[in-house]
């Protein structure tokens, strides 16, 4: 668990090395990634919220047993993902014609010519993605929930889970069905499959990740459980 | 809410860059200016400078040039009763108007706000962004500024619905001789064109939007460029 105390209008001279922090490494502080005002680590507690002084920017929100709920709720990402590939996605009908189709029909609707790369990119942002972040969270979180070293590689891992966040387009998937629908309500019957529901259900588990997602926690976790760094860590005790 | 954005504006605040130190923007650790990579977390140190505003420019420029064709080209094509009672092929705009013409007015608004007012805000607002950056600006005009950047990085990928419009309305839409729906070329485009500025955004340092505020070390920071 982790920061911060502000360093708000202090002026600190260089080499000022307070208890705690030292300005002219940078150890034990931190910087806010959206207006670089710096903050003193210091331990939270769960539930507590700590805002950047300058631009109020969320900076950390640890949450009582949060790498628990993240691993479950990666777990049921996959689970559920499992079930809207495999189960039918949509079913249309009129005049006697019908059609139906699943996840892969509907990204296999761009295979032919140039459209073809599409096929794949719509697969990656809204199976591929979810998924592989899923894995990612739980290689990264489940040594740390039992309390043992992260695994090898655990803050690549995390590095690219958050970098593949804002590609990972399930939720935006299921709008454009919603609005596909009423596109195509007046010229067939619809029937909406398994599938459909499914990524319904991982809107919902996708909010309620985020609700427990803090990542200046989870850093901070795969720094404390020691992970190789240069041994500068200097939150929960003091310092030699 | 801890401590409130309230009384942030009275004093200046100490900033990575003002201390000499450089901050990591994937995990917030702080290291001395001449790290080239975070040893926590592996991403690479950039300082906030207008230099990092070429990759905005370029992305930015690129997703513009992908926009075009995206306008002019159809999106889809659709053909009913085996192009008897006419097959016909709709871009962004003729979409839209279509839906209109059928009384589908929120989907019409839905659609157009998605693909034509979202995508045109985006351009501008980077475009801005990116030229005012590490200008002179109050406290004011950078919270303003920094809204408009988190509002421009959350909604970018929301632009992406049209393309899995078009795709679910392929997919389904095969009823043989009774109607059937392809995708058209503006489809690729649209998809690359929302890709590109979701780029730009992202490559976009909000830490500028904060380096030019008046600041007690003005003359200093100045010189450190």
């Amino acid at each position: 668990m982790l920061p911060c105390a502000l360093l708000q209008g202090v002026y600190l001279a260089p080499m000022d090395t307070r208890d705690g922090f030292d300005l002219t490494t940078g150890r034990g502080l931190m910087a806010c990634p959206r207006c670089d005002a710096l903050h003193v680590e210091e331990e939270l507690d769960a539930g507590e919220t700590l805002r950047c002084v300058r631009c109020g920017g969320l900076l950390a929100k640890p949450r009582g047993g949060a790498f628990v709920q993240l691993i479950a709720l990666s777990f049921t990402t996959v689970v559920l993902m499992m079930g809207a590939i495999f189960f039918p996605f949509l079913e249309i009908s009129r005049m006697g014609f019908g059609n139906a189709t699943s996840l892969f029909g509907v990204a296999l609707a761009f295979a032919d010519g140039v459209l073809l790369p599409l096929v794949l990119a719509v697969m990656v942002m809204i199976v591929g993605l979810p998924v592989l972040r899923a894995f990612l969270l739980v290689y990264t979180l489940a040594p740390l929930a039992q309390g043992r070293a992260p695994y090898r590689h655990a803050a690549r891992a995390f590095r690219w889970t958050e970098l593949l966040r804002p590609w990972s387009m399930a939720e935006i998937f299921v709008i454009g069905t919603a609005v596909a629908l009423v596109k195509v309500a007046g010229l067939a019957t619809v029937h909406l499959g398994p599938a459909f529901w499914a990524f319904c259900a991982l809107i919902l588990v996708n909010l309620a990740s985020r609700g427990f997602m803090c990542q200046t926690t989870i850093w901070d976790a795969i720094e404390d459980a020691g992970l190789p760094t240069d041994g500068r860590e200097a939150v929960g005790g003091p310092v030699p | 809410m801890t401590a409130g954005a309230d009384e942030a504006p009275l004093a200046p605040v100490m900033t990575a860059h003002r201390a000499g130190l450089l901050g990591c923007r994937s995990c917030g650790r702080v290291w001395p200016q001449d790290h080239a990579i975070c040893d926590r977390c592996g991403a690479a140190l950039v300082p906030p400078d207008r230099r990092g505003l070429q990759y905005v420019w370029a992305w930015w420029l690129a997703g513009l040039v992908m926009y075009v064709p995206a306008n002019l080209f159809p999106m889809m094509r659709t053909q009913t009763f085996a192009g008897l009672q006419g097959s016909s092929e709709a871009t962004i705009l003729e979409g839209v108007v279509e839906l209109m013409h059928y009384g589908n007015y929120d989907i019409a608004i839905i659609v157009f706000v998605a693909s034509v007012i979202v995508p045109m805000a985006k351009f501008l607002s980077i475009a801005w962004l990116a030229m005012v950056a590490g200008r002179p600006a109050t406290v004011e005009q950078a919270h303003t500024r920094l809204k408009i950047y988190e509002v421009v990085e959350f909604i970018g990928r929301w632009s992406m619905i049209d393309v899995f419009v078009v795709a679910i309305l392929s997919a389904l839409v095969q009823l043989g001789f009774v109607a059937s729906i392809h995708p058209g070329p503006a489809a690729v485009s649209f998809a690359l064109s929302v890709a590109f500025t979701m780029l730009s955004a992202q490559s976009f340092d909000p830490r500028l939007i904060w380096r030019g505020l008046p600041l007690r070390s003005r003359t200093d920071d100045q010189g450190k460029d």
